[in-house]
């Protein structure tokens, strides 16, 4: 092996060196992969991302032997496992609280990407399979929850295959073909139990792969945005802020990993139905394609979205305008590396005006999540006598104010981050 | 901080280490465990699995009928007495007729006729060589040969069982059908999956 960093070990491990880089492996990813040694909490998700995606694979593949993806089974089935099963309920708890988790785990680690922006260069790549991986996560979850078969699974499927049909000249066809029938059924419910249980998490695993892969070509960020491969000891190569991942953050992820866990034990004994924002109760009724429910409304990771479908008017008596800005509000992630124009990366050294754009953009977020999961009346409606606006649904004309921040946001970023006054960066990473 | 003079303290440093281990190892295995017993036969396999009542009096002398437990064949032979005589003086030709191995009868039935009842025989009709079920041949002779006294015969790799159920030699299945476990709940009617004893 022309390799300077050769290693040589006798034993089972040496056989295995010698046949597979299993030792070499180890080194570079693991023991001699140096990261900036000023991580804050911020950068406990990733690790947390990635052992959510580990339970929902082995849950799931557990839900699997005793789930029938079939219409006139489904719902039972899911019954079944909650009852018949043994340790059923706990399986499919520890799922479903997964699923919710997952998400608040992801934006938590999307939010500090966008803090210390660690979608800059050398790390774009690394934030387009991030965005990726969190478009494909949605789809999993969105044909995830048809699978029970409840009236809320099959609303919310109804709802958003027909976000499809709006599409001019292809839509409905697009639809049926999606649907593989005239509306919501059994070929449907097949169908979404493919995609959910192999091609998803299949397609999902390849991306995490990459998005791994690209993160240690490249190295973490940290939240000062100081290039740690920048100042490197000049006998050893290792860079001077960098400590190796094992045993330090190995150790340190273990710490964030119990209080995740804590927090994910809480709920699936105590709330796993989290007052019907994790399990929502009218999917606690099986599908019926001759009733819609009183109040329909998506899980709560998906409302901020929905909140901008829903606000959105249609134009020319065509839905479609709704549904390409809700389209648009999650693609818009992947233009962020080419939208920031700022010199530095991290929040700490960019001006106050990003700071205020990136909290304008936190609050719509939440404040259009909140409405996402209420009936549009919810806060009632304006005065008839008042102009333009009299009669209208309050509800309505706030999620319509927070959509135009929520795409401000972005859409002003190349001229409000160069316009921002950037502190000057350390040359070496700060230590609280 | 500065650099520590301090020296590592490998002992405690190995006692953490051991001791993280092990609870991270105690935690895993007790999450193992609800998850491997979710394989288990779930409550409704169970259910169908339970007890199947059979009322006795419906078998006719000398006949045999065939009612369900777990999804097995189970036969109710009525023997009548000529048959019953055919059971003895046998034991040259028979694999087992000792019934030695005893996972194949419950001990209330490790008697001569292998049955509580000794006219009512009752056994799981599946051939203990590879799960065929073997056809009922209780007349003597017939298709089966001048030596035949009434039996069982596996269609599938040719094992034969006399009217208790008991393997001959030569056959490839090695040991005797199976009397699954059943207890009288009145003269005529038995519970079949349920041993005689556990109320007894």
């Amino acid at each position: 092996m022309a390799n300077n960093n050769e290693i040589k070990s006798s034993g089972l491990v040496g056989w295995i060196d010698e046949r597979f880089p299993f030792s070499s492996f180890i080194k570079n990813h693991l023991t001699e992969y140096y990261a900036p040694k000023n991580f804050n909490f911020w950068y406990f998700f990733g690790a947390l991302a990635l052992f959510t995606f580990v339970i929902q694979i082995l849950t799931g593949i557990f839900l699997t032997m005793h789930y029938k993806p079939d219409a006139a089974e489904a719902f039972a089935s899911v019954e079944y496992i909650m009852r018949d099963v043994s340790f059923g309920w706990l399986i499919r708890y520890m799922h479903s609280t997964g699923a919710s988790l997952f998400f608040v785990v992801i934006y938590l680690h999307m939010f500090r990407g966008l803090m210390y922006g660690s979608y800059k260069k050398p790390r774009e790549l690394l934030w387009l399979f991030g965005v990726l991986i969190f478009l494909l996560l949605m789809a999993e979850a969105f044909f995830g929850y048809l699978l029970p078969w409840g009236q809320m699974s099959y609303w919310g499927a109804q709802v958003i295959v027909n976000l499809f049909a709006t599409i001019p000249f292809i839509g409905p066809d697009l639809a049926e073909w999606v649907r593989g029938d005239y509306l919501v059924s059994d070929a449907t419910l097949n169908r979404f139990f493919a995609f959910h249980v192999i091609a998803l998490p299949l397609a999902l695993a390849g991306l995490i792969f990459g998005h791994l892969t690209a993160l240690h070509e490249v190295g973490s960020n940290n939240p000062d945005g100081v290039e740690i491969k920048q100042h490197k000891d000049k006998k050893t190569g290792i860079p001077l802020d960098g400590i190796p991942f094992h045993p330090y953050y190995t150790v340190k992820d273990l710490i964030g990993l119990t209080v995740f866990l804590i927090v994910f034990a809480a709920i699936i004994f105590f709330a796993p139905e989290m007052g019907g924002y994790f399990l929502e109760h009218n999917n606690f009724v099986p599908a019926n394609p001759l009733v819609t429910p009183d109040h329909i409304a998506p899980v709560w990771y998906f409302t901020p979205f929905y909140s901008i479908l829903r606000a959105v008017p249609p134009i020319l008596s065509s839905q479609f305008p709704g549904v390409a800005a809700m389209g648009l509000s999650v693609m818009i992630f992947f233009l962020v590396p080419w939208l920031d124009k700022s010199p530095v990366k991290s929040i700490r050294y960019k001006g106050t005006l990003y700071k205020k754009w990136l909290s304008a953009f936190v609050l719509s977020f939440l404040v259009l999540g909140y409405l996402g999961t209420e009936p549009s009346n919810v806060w009632g409606q304006f005065p008839a006598a008042l102009p333009l606006i009299g009669g209208g649904d309050v509800a309505t004309f706030v999620a319509r104010i927070f959509t135009i921040v929520y795409f401000l946001f972005f859409i002003l970023m190349p001229i409000y981050s160069k316009k921002d006054i950037a502190k000057k960066v350390p040359t070496r990473v700060t230590m609280p | 901080m500065a650099k520590s003079t301090k020296k590592i303290d490998i002992n405690r440093r190995n006692f953490l280490l051991t001791a993280t281990s092990l609870t991270g190892a105690v935690g895993v295995t007790a999450l193992g465990i609800p998850f491997a017993s979710s394989m288990l036969p779930s409550e409704k396999a169970k259910a169908a699995g339970a007890a199947v009542e059979f009322d006795v009096s419906k078998v006719k002398k000398g006949e045999v009928k065939t009612t369900e437990w777990r999804g097995q064949p189970v036969w109710i032979l009525n023997r009548s007495d000529n048959m019953l005589k055919t059971l003895s003086g046998n034991d040259g030709n028979l694999a087992d007729p000792l019934l030695n191995v005893a996972s194949q009868q419950p001990k209330y039935c490790e008697n001569d006729t292998r049955s509580i009842n000794p006219n009512v025989l009752v056994v799981v009709g599946i051939c203990t060589h590879l799960g065929c079920s073997p056809s009922p041949k209780l007349e003597a002779k017939g298709d089966m040969g001048e030596e035949w006294k009434g039996g069982f015969f596996c269609p599938c790799h040719g094992s034969k069982f006399d009217l208790s159920g008991r393997v001959f030699k030569g056959s490839p299945a090695p040991t005797n059908l199976v009397v699954p476990p059943h207890k009288y709940i009145s003269d005529n009617k038995i519970l079949i999956g349920e041993d005689q004893e556990k109320e007894g």
